[in-house]
C-alpha cells in the first residue's frame, strides 16, 4: 500500500474564494488551531488520493508575503518552515493580474507552485477569456482553472496537486526582471553564496533585503550574516540615489510591470465592463443618507433575529438544560429536611453554571450565522467605510463597528462573540482598543440587574433611567478608548485602513452553517470548560466554613419542631399511618418531583398520562396532594402545605447565614471600607463578586440573600424592605459598576485568546474594576456631598460624560504619518 | 496634485507613491502604482475615508493616506 504523505498549503489574495476551495477539498474533515505562538487561526484538513494522504493547511488571505502584517509573516513562514510539497495559488481569474502580485512572491520563494485559477464562471459572465496554457506557459507552472462554487474542475486540481506533489522537486523556471536593479540583486546574492547560505533561496532573499523587510534582516543576521546587512544598506541607499525610488517601489512597480506583461498575452477582455452589480448596490449601501439607514437596519436585524428571536427560541432548549438538572438531582442523593449533601448541592451549583452559558447557544448560534453572512455577502467593509471617521476619532477602526454592535453599543449584546470578532481588525492597536472596551457595553447578563434596580429606585422615570444606561456605557468607553490607545496602546502597531471594497458574494449555506458550528464548538471548548472551574470556586467560597455547630443545632431543633406539629395535626386521621415521621422526608419530596413533572404541562391528557405515574408510585401520597372530596387526606394535605412552608423558611435562613458566614461574605465584608464611598455594604458586594462566574448570578446571590419571611415576596420588595438606608443614588452607582465592574469569566478568557497574552487578560480585568468602583465612588460620594437626587446625579453625570466624550473626541494625537 | 484632492466622479492618473515603509508598501500591495488610472467613486458620509476605483476593482482609503498618492487630473 502507497503510504507516501503530502503537505499542500492554500494561498492566495483576499476575495478569491480560498475558503471554498479549501471546503471542497478537505470536505468535513477540518480543523482549526493557532499559529504557534500568535492568535491568527490555522485551517487544516486533509484528503486522499490514490492511497496518498494529502494534509491541507489554508494560510491566511493576503494580498502580499511582507512582514508588515501578521498574517503575511504566518504565511510565509509557513511556507518556509514546514516546506509544503505545493503551495496552490488560488486566484480570481476575472481580476487576474492584480492577483499574479502575490504568485510572483510565491514563484520567488522556490516552492512547487501551483496556480489554481477559481472564479472562471465569473470571468466567463464578464466577458474575460483565458489563455490558460500560454498562461502556464509564461510562468512555468501547472495551472489548474476552476469553477469551484459551481463543482466544476475538481477533479482536475486534485490530479494536478498530485502529479506536482509527488514530483522531483524541480527549480521554478519563471524569474521576475528588475531591470536595473538586477546588478545590485547579482551581488548580494553573490555575499550570500560566498557566506554559504544555503537555508533560504537566494535570490529571494536578496529581493526581500532590497525591500528593507525586518523579519528577513533578522534571519540574515542570526546567521551571522551582519556584513551582507551593512552592505545592504549602502546599495538601498546607493540605489535611492541613482533612481530616485525607493527599492521596495522599484520591486512592486517591477511585478506589476510583469503582471501586465503576461495578462497581455493570455487575457483577452471581450467586452468592456460597464457598470457591475456591486456598485450599483454600493450606490445604495454607501450612499451618504441611505447608507447609514442601511447600515442601522442591518443592525437592528441583527438585534431582533439574534437576541430577540434566539431569546425565543430559548424557551424550547431551556427545558432541555432544566432536564439535565433534574436528572442531576435525581442520581444525587436525596436531601434531607433541612440539611443537604454537599456533592448535591455542588452538582447543583455546578449544572446551573453552566447552565447559565449554554443557555446562550442557540443566541450565539444565530448571532454567528448571521456573522458569517455579513462577511460572506462583503457587508463589513462596507460598515466599515461608513463608520471609520467617527470611530478613528476615539483610537478605534472602522471595523471596531460589528463588534461594538455584538458587545451591545445600546442595549442587549454579548461579550464574548463581540471579543471573538476584533479579529477581523487589522490595525493592532483600534483592535486591542476595540476589545478592551468591549466588556464595559451592555451585555445581556447586565440587564436584569438593570431592570431589578430600575423598578425598585427609579420606578417613576423607568423610560429615563434604562435610556441612560443604554447610552452611558458608550459614552464611557469611547473615552476609555481613546485614552487607552494615546497611552498603554501607544507602541502597538497599526495598519493603513486602506481596504480593498470587494465584490457583493451570495453566501453559501455550507460556509455559514459550518462557520458558525466552528465557532460555537470552539465556544464549549474553551469556554465553558473554565467556567465550569471558576463555578467550583466560588462555590467553595459561598459554602465554606458553612455553619456552627450552634447553629446547625438550632436549625435541627426548628425543624423537629415543624414535624412535630405536623404530627400533631394529623394524629387522629386514618391515613396518618401512611405519612409517619419516617415517612414525611418521602412525601416532601414526593411532592416536590410531582410539582416538577407537571410543571409547564397544560394539556390535559398528558397530565392524566404523569398523574397515572405518580398514582402508581403511591396511591396514598396523590390523595394527599389531590384530596378532591376526601376530608381526611384534606386535612394532612392542609397541615403538609405549612410544613413545606416552614421547611422553606429554615431553609432559607441557613442558606442566607451560610453566605453570611462564607469566605466570600468575609472578603464582601472586608471591601466595605473601600465601597463604602460607591454606598455598597458588604451584601452588594457579595452579589458583585459572586457575578464572575455569570452576570446573571448577581440577581440569584442577591435572592438568597435577601430573605423574606413572606411568602412569595417579589425580590423587588425584599430588597427594598432589607436595605432601608438605599437610596436611589446608591441604586445609579450600583447600575455604574455593573455596568463597568464585573468582567465576567467567559469574557475575560476570549480576550486572552485574542490577545494571546495572560498580561492583557489580568489589565483588562484590573482596570475595569478599578473604574467600576471609582467611577461609582465619584457619583455616589460627590452626589451626596451635593445633596443631589438619584435622579439629579443622573442627569449631572451623563452630561458630564457627554462633554467628555466630545472633548476626547477632539483631542488629536500626533499625526501618523506626519 | 494628491489623490485626496480629487472629488468624487473626477478621474486621474498616478504619478508618484510618496510614502515610505508599512504605508507605501500596503498601497503598492493594494495595487496602487504609477501609472495607473483612477476614478474616485465617492466620500463616506462623515467626508471620509474615500472610495475609489482602480483597474476594474475598488478600494478605501483614509484622506490622510491619499495625501501620499500624487496624481495627475485627467
Amino acid at each position: 500500500m502507497n503510504t507516501q504523505k503530502c503537505l499542500v498549503a492554500l494561498a492566495g489574495q483576499p476575495n478569491c474564494g480560498k475558503s471554498t476551495v479549501f471546503n471542497a477539498l478537505t470536505g468535513a474533515s477540518q480543523h482549526v488551531a493557532n499559529y504557534p505562538g500568535v492568535t491568527v487561526e490555522k485551517m487544516y484538513g486533509a484528503y486522499r488520493k490514490h492511497g496518498t494522504r494529502v494534509n491541507v493547511v489554508d494560510l491566511p488571505g493576503t494580498y502580499s508575503l511582507t512582514s508588515y502584517s501578521l498574517e503575511e509573516r504566518v504565511a510565509r513562514d509557513f511556507i518556509l518552515r514546514d516546506k509544503p510539497s505545493v503551495v496552490v495559488n488560488v486566484m480570481d481569474a476575472s481580476n487576474l493580474k492584480r492577483h499574479l502580485y502575490l504568485t510572483f512572491q510565491l514563484i520567488e520563494m522556490d516552492v512547487p507552485v501551483v496556480l489554481n485559477l477559481n472564479m472562471m464562471d465569473v470571468a466567463e459572465r464578464r466577458g474575460i477569456e483565458i489563455d490558460v496554457a500560454r498562461l502556464a506557459e509564461m510562468l512555468g507552472v501547472s495551472v489548474a482553472p476552476t469553477a469551484i462554487k459551481r463543482g466544476k474542475g475538481k477533479k482536475n486540481l486534485l490530479n494536478i496537486i498530485n502529479e506536482v506533489g509527488l514530483s522531483e522537486k524541480g527549480k521554478n523556471t519563471f524569474t521576475i526582471d528588475y531591470g536595473v536593479m538586477e546588478a545590485f540583486l547579482e551581488e548580494i546574492e553573490k555575499l550570500l553564496a560566498d557566506r554559504g547560505e544555503a537555508d533560504y533561496p537566494l535570490r529571494w532573499l536578496a529581493v526581500k533585503l532590497m525591500e528593507a523587510d525586518d523579519e528577513v534582516e533578522k534571519i540574515v543576521q542570526q546567521s551571522g550574516h551582519d556584513a551582507v546587512i551593512i552592505a545592504v544598506k549602502q546599495k538601498r541607499r546607493a540605489f535611492e540615489d541613482e533612481f530616485d525610488e525607493l527599492p521596495e517601489q522599484h520591486i512592486a512597480y517591477a511585478r506589476y510591470k510583469a503582471a501586465d506583461i503576461i495578462a497581455d498575452e493570455s487575457v483577452f477582455v471581450k467586452k468592456k465592463d460597464t457598470v457591475t452589480l456591486s456598485d450599483r448596490i454600493d450606490r445604495v449601501v454607501c450612499h451618504k443618507i441611505v447608507g447609514p439607514l442601511v447600515l442601522v437596519g442591518v443592525v437592528y436585524a441583527l438585534y431582533h433575529l439574534s437576541i430577540v428571536e434566539g431569546y425565543k427560541l430559548t424557551n424550547y432548549t431551556w427545558p432541555l438544560l432544566a432536564r439535565l438538572k433534574s436528572l442531576t438531582a435525581a442520581v444525587m442523593p436525596d436531601p434531607a429536611f433541612v440539611t443537604e449533601p454537599m456533592i448535591r448541592s455542588l452538582a447543583l451549583w455546578f449544572v446551573d453554571s453552566v447552565n447559565a452559558l449554554l443557555n446562550y447557544i442557540p443566541i450565539f448560534f444565530i448571532l454567528f450565522a448571521l456573522i458569517a453572512i455579513l462577511e460572506d455577502t462583503g457587508y463589513m467593509p462596507r460598515m466599515a467605510f461608513l463608520l471609520d471617521r467617527l470611530f478613528k476619532r476615539f483610537g478605534l477602526h472602522g471595523q471596531s463597528t460589528l463588534p461594538m454592535v455584538l458587545g451591545g453599543v445600546f442595549v442587549g449584546g454579548c461579550a464574548v462573540p463581540a471579543v471573538m470578532s476584533t479579529k477581523g481588525i487589522p490595525d493592532e492597536r483600534a483592535r486591542f482598543a476595540t476589545l478592551l472596551i468591549i466588556p464595559m457595553l451592555n451585555c445581556l447578563a447586565k440587564i436584569p440587574l438593570y431592570i431589578l434596580m430600575i423598578n425598585i429606585y427609579f420606578a417613576d422615570h423607568k423610560g429615563i433611567a434604562m435610556m441612560f444606561m443604554a447610552t452611558i456605557t458608550l459614552l464611557m468607553a469611547l473615552p476609555v478608548a481613546k485614552i487607552l490607545s494615546m497611552t498603554l496602546l501607544k507602541g502597538r502597531e497599526t495598519a493603513p485602513f486602506i481596504m480593498e471594497m470587494p465584490p457583493y458574494h451570495l453566501p453559501t449555506l455550507r460556509g455559514v452553517l459550518g462557520r458558525a458550528v466552528e465557532r460555537i464548538w470552539l465556544f464549549l471548548k474553551k469556554i465553558v470548560t473554565i467556567v465550569a472551574a471558576v463555578a467550583i470556586v466560588i462555590f467553595v467560597l459561598m459554602q465554606f466554613p458553612g455553619l456552627s455547630g450552634d447553629s446547625k443545632a438550632h436549625y435541627a431543633e426548628e425543624a423537629e419542631k415543624a414535624k412535630a406539629v405536623f404530627n400533631k395535626k394529623i394524629k387522629d386521621n386514618p391515613y396518618a399511618e401512611h405519612v409517619r415521621r419516617d415517612n414525611i422526608m418521602a412525601l416532601i419530596l414526593y411532592v416536590d418531583r410531582y410539582k416538577k413533572a407537571r410543571a409547564g404541562i397544560k394539556d390535559k391528557e398528558k397530565a392524566k398520562v404523569v398523574d397515572a405515574r405518580f398514582i402508581e408510585e403511591n396511591e396514598i401520597f396523590f390523595k394527599v396532594i389531590k384530596p378532591k372530596g376526601d376530608k381526611d387526606a384534606k386535612k394532612i394535605n392542609k397541615a403538609l402545605k405549612k410544613l413545606i412552608s416552614a421547611r422553606k423558611k429554615i431553609l432559607r435562613q441557613i442558606k442566607a447565614e451560610k453566605i453570611n458566614n462564607s469566605f466570600l461574605g468575609k472578603i464582601g465584608r472586608s471591601l466595605e471600607p473601600v465601597t463604602q464611598w460607591a454606598g455598597f455594604n458588604w451584601r452588594v458586594n457579595v452579589a458583585l463578586l459572586s457575578s464572575f462566574a455569570a452576570k446573571e448570578s448577581s440577581v440569584a446571590t442577591l435572592g438568597a440573600i435577601y430573605q423574606s419571611d413572606e411568602e412569595g415576596a417579589t425580590l423587588e420588595k425584599r430588597m427594598s424592605e432589607t436595605e432601608k438606608n438605599f437610596t436611589p443614588l446608591h441604586a445609579l452607582a450600583l447600575l455604574l459598576v455593573m455596568a463597568l465592574f464585573p468582567p465576567c469569566i467567559a469574557t475575560v478568557l476570549t480576550i486572552k485568546i485574542q490577545t494571546g497574552s495572560v498580561k492583557w487578560m489580568m489589565f483588562s480585568m484590573a482596570y475595569q474594576m478599578l473604574l467600576g468602583i471609582v467611577v461609582a465612588s465619584i457619583v455616589f460620594t460627590g452626589g451626596r456631598l451635593l445633596g443631589l437626587s438619584g435622579l439629579q446625579a443622573m442627569a449631572l453625570f451623563f452630561g458630564m460624560a457627554l462633554t467628555f466624550t466630545i472633548a476626547m473626541g477632539f483631542v488629536n494625537p500626533r499625526h501618523e504619518y506626519q | 496634485m494628491t489623490l485626496d484632492q480629487i472629488k468624487p466622479g473626477e478621474q486621474c492618473r498616478i504619478k508618484k507613491l510618496s510614502a515610505w515603509d508599512k504605508l507605501c508598501q500596503r498601497l503598492m500591495d493594494m495595487g496602487v502604482y504609477p501609472g495607473l488610472r483612477v476614478k474616485v467613486i465617492r466620500n463616506a458620509p462623515l467626508e471620509d475615508p474615500v472610495e475609489v476605483e482602480l483597474g476594474g476593482y475598488f478600494l478605501s482609503l483614509r484622506h490622510d493616506e491619499a495625501v501620499f498618492v500624487e496624481v495627475d487630473l485627467l
